[in-house]
This record gives structure tokens, C-alpha cells and sequence, in this order.
């Protein structure tokens, strides 16, 4: 049923894109690329996969013949990081707007300037209103499966919307680590064979996208989005149910840890949570009643189900490994959506967000221990002395 | 105008499932200027028919006519004028640069608002 491998993170999505055998994949390989192409290049040249693999001059143009292919009717994954995600920008955009269901594997690294190739959210956090689907994943493991769950997610019916997986530049994309890799025939049964809907290459039926959409339409055609959008969060579960059901996964909306007991808890996405688990055994230890909280989806962000699992809570630290510059105290994305969800939903826990590792900045088990001693205090006092704080920069 | 659709109605992300329905679309009301007949007599060779980008070009194909512009939907982009070897033969005839609304030319580019037919 299945076999371990000592896999990177790029070489688990590779493995999994092998396994789907998308029809197209387009992709620039350059740096900021990942070696997933690189991986993925060598199962095209050895005849290992059916894909027409495009060689394209840019990361824009990547995306452009992803668009292009899906709306032939093609399966479609492509892979990119960094920079190479801002230059796809313009078409990002139109790849959620054309609802193409592309799957694409991003590896989490700093924006340029100054230039830096290391691990930071910055690039997915940049296309958090695109319209994609947006899953994060803690190791190489996690990003193998949420590749394979993607295809099922953007191309089901009520859903038909591109979605990007992530993992930690470095940390994950380049450490090797035990994966379980799946038998290929149950990875193939599993995301089964792509119905698109309309096919452009269905030459029974001509039809046209992309066209001319004004005042009249274009606002309804983002409803639709948004509809899409509502719809992805059942999916994305009943999804993982299928997977976690014929994979011994246990997949949902995010992932829990020590939480239902806590007093105070951390809310961290990627390679971070795997530390921070480190650190809740080691203050478990200690009696510490702390707990984690580590998001999977964070588009559609699922504001209710967060709000359930923390409201217990005496305190919250979100970690976010970006800022969104000028933003409300110039805090991180991930806080200011939670913020905005607590309040939301009426429950006043006190919260307080921490920004880390910008530009591949190491986040040590004693800062993310020094977090949780913070939110002891702050459970204590029920006051947040510092709403922001930016951990271990050098004053 | 046909009565608008709600978003449930349509299909996603503006697809058009009918081929060929860009008719429907007056592009003519975007026209700032627009073809004429002028006094030159046109011969039929259909060199306007073959470059118009609107397909705005009406001709009678059982008698092999050119037979006038479609309004709803020309833009007025005058290469029909440009195109055409009647204009081409009058304007070397007149042996000096005639304006594009010259009445002894075949097709004319007359400035809406300012049309005498
Ligand atoms: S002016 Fe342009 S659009 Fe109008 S009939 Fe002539 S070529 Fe066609
Ligand atoms: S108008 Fe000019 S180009 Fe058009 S058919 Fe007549 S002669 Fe030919």
C-alpha cells in the first residue's frame, strides 16, 4: 500500500506529481524555482509520466500556458517560489478568474529587496486575495498529501478554482526527511481523471474565454468566485475525509495540538509548528498548560472553526512570518484575519502577534518558548502589554 | 438592452458558450468617424469586404455587389478608404493629397455628426 523514502520537500511534490501525471506542467527553471521541476523534468525525460512539459522564458509565461492549457481541458500543476510567484502575479489573478483549476506547488521564500532566497510567507501572503485556494504544510509529508488532496479540491464542480500548496523554503523544501509515499495505482485511483467543463478543446462546442467582461457581468462573474470560494471549505473536508479514510490521514480545516485543555496557545503555520510542538511537550512538562494551533487552509479562511477551536483560550499569540506593511500596527496577515474573525464572532481572548524569521531568519525552541512565557503573563494579567512584536530582530 | 442575468444564471467566469454571438455587440457606437460613398463608381473588387476588421462590410453575394457599410457595427477605422484601389486611382488622378472626405473619392471618411447623405 505504501513505502517509505528519504525525500526534500521539492523531491515529496515531485513524487506526487509523478504519481498524478497532470497533462501539462509549465514551468521556468531558474532561481527562485524549486527542484521540484528539476525532479519532475528527470520522470518526463525517463518516460515515467504522459505530461507535456513546457519549458517556458518566465515565470509570467509559466503561468500564462497553465491558463492556457487548463482551458484546453488539461490537468495542470506547475511549481514556482519567491519572486517567480510575483512575476506569475498578473496571471495569477486571471488563472482564479478564469476558474482554472490548476495545482501549483509553492515553496515559501522572502520578496526581493534586499535580495534573499530564504524562508519567508511574504510570497503566498501577496496573493492572498487572488482568488486561489491556499493550504500550508508543517513538513515534506504534509506537502505530499496536500498536492495529491489539491487536484480533488480545484477540480471539483462546486469548487473549480486553482490551488497553491505551501511549505517552508529550505526547512522543508531541502531538509530530507521519512515520507510515506503512496502506492502509485492508489494515487491514481484517488484523484481519478479530470472532467473539465468546458473544454475549449471540445470543438463540438466552440466557445470563448477570456473575453471583453464590463460593468455589466464582470461584477457577477466575482460572485461567482465567491461562491466558489464558500463552497471549497466543504469540499476541502470532505476531501480530506476520503483521503484521510483511505490514507490513515487525519486532515481537516487545521491542525490541533494540545489545544482543547490549553490556557494559552500559539497559532503558527509551516515548518514553525513542528518546533513549536517540540515546545509544547517540553512545557507540558513542566505542568504548562499551553497547546498549538497549526492552519492548513488559510484561503477560504475558515474565521468560524478557528474561532471555535480558541475561544476557550485565556490568551493567543499568532506567529507570522510576513508583515503586512502599514497594515493596522503594522502586524502580520495571519493576526489581523484572526483579530478580525474573534471580534467577529464577539469572543474577546486577549491576542497578541509576533513576526519571525523574515528572510530565513532561524526561530529557535527558546523564542517560541519565550512566546508562550508571554501568554502565561498575559492569561495572568489578561492585559497584552505589546500588541506586535517583532521576535529577535537586533535592536 | 436585453433584460441583465443574476450570477447564478450565467455561465463562470464569462465564458461565452455560443460561438459567433459578438454580432449582438454594437461596436458602432464607439464610431467617431464613418465610411460614405462618395461619386467615384466602385467596382466590386471587394478589396474593402476582405479588410474590414468588423466584417462591416454588406454586399450582395448572389450579384457579387458591394453594397454599403453595416452602422451597427463599423468602427470607423477607415481602412476600407485605405484599401480601396478606386480611392487609390482617383487620389494619383487628382495629382495632389485630396482629405479622406473628399466627395470624388469612392469610400469617404466623413467625421460623425457632419454626414450630408
Ligand atoms: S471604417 Fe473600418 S470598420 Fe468601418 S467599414 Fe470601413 S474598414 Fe470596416
Ligand atoms: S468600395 Fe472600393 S474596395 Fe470596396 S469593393 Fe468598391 S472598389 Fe473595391
Amino acid at each position: 500500500m505504501s513505502r517509505f523514502e528519504a525525500l526534500t520537500g521539492d523531491n515529496a511534490v515531485a513524487m506526487a506529481m509523478r504519481q498524478v501525471n497532470p497533462d501539462v506542467v509549465a514551468a521556468y527553471p531558474i532561481t527562485p524555482q524549486t527542484e521540484t521541476v528539476e525532479f519532475f523534468a528527470e520522470y518526463v525525460a525517463d518516460g515515467l509520466v504522459n505530461t507535456e512539459f513546457i519549458c517556458v522564458e518566465s515565470e509570467h509565461s509559466a503561468m500564462s500556458a497553465c491558463v492556457g492549457a487548463s482551458a484546453a481541458g488539461a490537468r495542470v500543476m506547475t511549481a514556482t517560489s519567491s519572486q517567480g510567484l510575483a512575476l506569475m502575479w498578473e496571471i495569477v489573478y486571471i488563472a482564479a478568474s478564469n476558474r482554472c483549476p490548476i495545482v501549483m506547488s509553492l515553496v515559501n521564500r522572502a520578496l526581493s529587496a534586499p535580495i534573499n532566497i530564504h524562508c519567508d510567507h511574504s510570497d503566498i501572503m501577496g496573493m492572498r486575495d487572488s482568488g486561489w485556494i491556499v493550504l500550508f504544510s508543517e513538513n515534506a509529508q504534509e506537502a505530499y498529501d496536500n498536492i495529491i488532496q489539491a487536484v480533488r479540491i480545484g477540480e471539483h464542480p462546486d469548487v473549480l478554482l486553482p490551488v497553491v500548496v505551501c511549505q517552508d523554503g529550505f526547512v522543508t523544501s531541502h531538509g530530507m526527511e521519512r515520507v510515506e509515499v503512496f502506492d502509485d495505482e492508489a494515487v491514481k485511483e484517488f484523484v481519478g481523471t479530470y472532467k473539465p467543463r468546458y473544454p475549449l478543446l471540445d470543438i463540438e462546442h466552440p466557445k470563448t474565454l477570456g473575453a471583453l467582461d464590463f460593468y455589466d457581468y464582470y461584477y457577477e462573474h466575482k460572485r461567482q468566485q465567491v461562491q466558489a470560494m464558500e463552497n471549497a471549505t466543504g469540499v476541502i473536508l470532505a476531501v480530506a475525509e476520503e483521503f484521510n479514510r483511505k490514507f490513515n490521514r487525519n486532515y481537516g480545516l487545521f491542525e490541533t495540538y494540545c489545544l482543547d485543555d490549553a490556557e494559552v496557545a500559539i497559532v503558527v503555520a509551516n515548518s514553525t509548528a513542528g518546533t513549536a510542538k517540540v515546545v509544547v511537550d517540553r512545557l507540558r512538562g513542566e505542568g504548562l498548560k499551553v497547546g498549538l494551533l497549526k492552519p492548513r487552509v488559510f484561503r477560504p479562511f475558515p474565521a468560524r472553526e478557528l474561532v471555535e477551536a480558541l475561544k476557550h483560550l485565556k490568551a493567543i499569540a499568532v506567529m507570522d512570518r510576513s508583515i503586512s506593511f502599514g497594515a493596522m500596527n503594522n502586524a502580520g496577515p495571519l493576526f489581523l484575519e484572526l483579530v478580525a474573525a474573534l471580534a467577529l464572532h464577539g469572543v474577546r481572548v486577549p491576542i497578541a502577534d509576533y513576526v519571525f524569521g523574515l528572510g530565513g531568519r532561524d526561530i529557535l525552541p527558546r523564542e517560541i518558548e519565550s512566546v508562550y512565557r508571554d501568554l502565561l503573563r498575559v492569561a495572568e494579567s489578561g492585559r497584552v502589554e505589546r500588541l506586535v512584536t517583532y521576535l529577535s530582530v537586533r535592536e | 438592452m436585453a433584460q441583465l442575468k443574476g450570477w447564478k444564471e450565467i455561465p463562470i467566469a464569462g465564458i461565452i458558450l455560443e460561438a459567433g454571438n459578438a454580432v449582438e455587440y454594437r461596436t458602432g457606437g464607439w464610431r467617431a468617424f464613418r465610411p460614405v460613398r462618395g461619386e467615384a463608381e466602385c467596382i466590386h473588387c471587394f478589396q474593402c469586404w476582405l479588410f474590414c476588421p468588423d466584417s462591416s462590410i454588406l454586399v450582395d453575394a448572389e450579384n457579387e455587389k458591394m453594397i454599403g457599410f453595416d452602422l451597427d457595427h463599423c468602427k470607423g477605422c477607415g481602412i476600407c478608404a485605405r484599401v480601396c484601389p478606386v480611392n487609390e486611382k482617383v487620389i494619383r488622378n487628382a495629382g495632389t493629397k485630396l482629405a479622406r472626405d473628399d466627395a470624388r473619392l469612392c469610400i469617404r471618411i466623413v467625421e460623425e455628426g457632419r454626414v450630408k447623405e
